[in-house]
């Protein structure tokens, strides 16, 4: 028995998920007392597979098949390599390529799935650790089985380092050809624009706690005052109300100023992953149990309406009319 | 063309709110149609009205009687009729896991036999971003995880999307049909449900069908998750709270900010 870890890459890097999650998959190993397996799907896997070869990697089985990351192949190839019932459970990063795959991999193997894990413990069967209702709430999840297929959070686990002595082998997988319904046809880069907000010192970002598009004058009046930049979270980006070079997270830029001040941001983990190397983080939210506290060093739990026209006269600005 | 678009319905937490158990109480809980899912429905109901031919948009919820003014929502905006599925058992599982939704959904495509299946990336509540997916596979259609950008004509055996990945990196694909599609918010401008549409949901057919009815049994369904704990978690970090009011709150702020140099 072993577990067997997922590896992802895009344009001929592996992604940093994949030795985070090589770091998750071998402390389930050693809960479960068993070895620690990567499997790496596509691109140029000999290389892919000297690199993953890192402390505590007992084997890794390499797929030759086409450039980029494609969900289906990896699906086939766990498929076949799981047949004979060798791995238990199947570590796989809560990326968008990981949640594009794990959950076919779990429904083929006839397992279930526990997605985006902060924590994995084994006991009679995996449990997890894990966020609900927009991080308000963390509960602890006992998976039925012996075998389950569980993703993990970015970020969460460091990277497994050190040199190790992993056994690579090309996997002895057959992948139907006839049966991939996606061809990937490229790549493009989004979000490029006049601003760069990598680049500003300060940030002034502001959330769906704005309520209207109207309003967004408040927050752009806040960052002239400040001489600062405006950046925002996504669901203001989806709604036009600022453009797509603005937004920060997952999805967006990854920020890292001496100041950010979230206005009417929760602090969903997509956003934060976007900004939480800032320096000297600020909220201001309404809601006490908004998550986006557990990483400001500084807060006001108050109505933005309130304070941000008292901060913009603080700064000799103009409030406008919102 | 038949299109079918899984409708979830999400609970919306108060600011302040007690944890009962192991549940969220519902005193402090608010339903909704969930966010991703509302881009959904959108872009099913474009694909209707840009097309020449006869689309038809079909919503599949899993969810008790309650959810029926959420599934109103989605015929209001333009979907055409509605099928709800529900058990009582259902309701005593702590959780609904995504391989026991994928089921359950797969029971209905099975029925409706739809071309194209539109779920949302993720539920705003739990977030398991993993129906769709093992949907799917279930029902051994292709897939596209995460599409903030579709172009289908009707009749076409392809569709061109966008996959949104992560860093401002989009992936451009073509997917064989028939698939599901997870959908992105911002892939559309999801519209407001006009007061015609409102009316109009009234009288759109909504069917109400137990698991017997989809050749299912309860006994049969994984429910392979349990919530065993719910926490409000600790607070890792020392934030500290500037208070006094808003005017108060604003000048230690600006106090804090000069002090980093701000606006000097
Ligand atoms: C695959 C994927 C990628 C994603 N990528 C990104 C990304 O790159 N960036 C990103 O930001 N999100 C991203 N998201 C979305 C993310 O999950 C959240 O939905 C989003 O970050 C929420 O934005 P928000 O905090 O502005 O809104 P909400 O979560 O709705 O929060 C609004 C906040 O405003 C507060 N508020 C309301 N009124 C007031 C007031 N008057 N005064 C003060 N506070 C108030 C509320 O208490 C609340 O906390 C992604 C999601 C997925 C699934
Ligand atoms: N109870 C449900 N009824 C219908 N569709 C659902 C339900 N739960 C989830 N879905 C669909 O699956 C998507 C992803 O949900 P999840 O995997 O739970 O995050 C949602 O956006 C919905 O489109």
């Amino acid at each position: 028995m072993a577990v067997l870890a997922v590896a992802e890459h895009r344009r001929g890097d592996l992604r940093d998920p994949s030795f985070e999650v090589l770091t998750a998959g071998r402390e389930l190993a050693d809960a479960a007392g068993t070895e620690l397996h990567v499997v790496v799907t596509g691109g140029d896997v000999d290389a892919f597979a000297e690199d993953l070869n890192r402390e505590g990697v007992d084997a890794i089985h390499t797929v030759d098949y086409g450039e980029e990351f494609n969900a289906e192949v990896a699906v086939q190839a766990v498929d076949q390599l799981a047949a004979d019932g060798e791995f238990e459970h199947v570590v796989v990063p809560n990326t968008v390529n990981g949640l594009g795959s794990a959950p076919a991999i779990a429904q083929r193997l006839g397992r279930p799935i526990a997605t985006d894990a902060i924590g994995v413990d084994v006991d009679e069967g995996l449990i997890i650790t894990r966020e609900l209702y927009g991080g308000k709430t963390e509960g602890t999840i006992a998976v039925d089985g012996p075998a389950a297929v569980v993703t993990v959070r970015p970020g969460e686990w460091p990277a497994a380092e050190g040199a190790g002595d992993a056994a690579i082998e090309a996997a002895d997988v057959d992948i139907d050809e006839g049966a991939i319904g996606t061809t990937v046809t490229g790549f493009q880069e989004v979000g490029a624009g006049d601003v760069d907000i990598t680049e500003a010192e300060v940030l002034v970002s502001v959330g769906r706690g704005i309520e209207e598009e109207e309003n967004i004058v408040l927050i752009q009046a806040l960052a002239e005052a400040l001489d600062a930049t405006v950046s925002a979270s996504r669901p203001i980006v989806d709604n036009e109300w600022l453009p797509k070079d603005r937004q920060v997270g997952q999805s967006g830029k990854v920020v890292t100023p001496d100041v950010y001040i979230a206005i009417g941001i929760s602090g969903a983990v997509q956003h934060v992953a976007g900004m939480k190397g800032s320096d000297t983080i600020v909220a201001i939210n309404t809601d006490p149990s908004a998550p986006i506290y557990d990483i400001a060093d500084f807060g006001i739990e108050d109505d933005l309406f309130d304070v941000v026209p008292a901060l913009i006269e603080e700064f000799g600005g103009d409030v406008p009319d919102f | 063309m038949k299109v079918l678009v899984t409708v979830s319905e999400v609970a919306d937490v108060d600011d302040e709110f007690e944890i009962d158990g192991l549940e969220i109480d519902s005193r402090y809980l608010t339903y909704d149609l969930n966010e991703w899912d509302n881009y959904a429905v959108e872009e099913a109901v474009q694909l209707d009205e840009e097309s020449e031919e006869e689309v038809e948009v079909v919503t599949a919820t899993i969810g008790p009687e309650r959810t029926e003014e959420t599934i109103r929502q989605a015929l209001a905006k333009g979907a055409d009729r509605a099928i709800r599925v529900w058990d009582d058992s259902l309701a005593d599982a702590s959780v609904l896991d995504p391989i026991t939704k994928a089921t359950i959904l797969a029971a209905v495509v099975e029925e409706e036999d739809p071309d194209l299946v539109l779920t949302g990336v993720q539920t705003g509540d739990y977030a398991f971003g993993a129906t769709g997916v093992a949907l799917a596979s279930q029902i051994d259609y292709g897939w596209g995880a995460v599409v903030n950008y579709l172009d289908y004509e009707v009749g076409d055996d392809t569709a061109e999307v966008h996959r949104e990945l992560e860093g401002g990196v989009e992936e451009l694909a073509e997917i064989r049909l028939p698939a599901v599609l997870t959908i992105q918010t911002g892939i559309n401008e999801p519209r407001y449900a006009s007061l015609r549409g409102i009316r109009q949901a009234q009288s759109k057919p909504l069917d109400a069908h137990g698991l017997e009815d989809l050749g299912l049994s309860a006994d049969e369904l994984p429910l392979d998750l349990e919530l065993t704990d719910l926490e409000v978690p600790e607070v890792e970090s020392d934030v500290e709270f500037f208070e006094g009011g808003a005017e108060e709150e604003a000048a230690q702020l600006a106090d804090l900010l000069r002090d980093k140099g701000v606006a000097s």
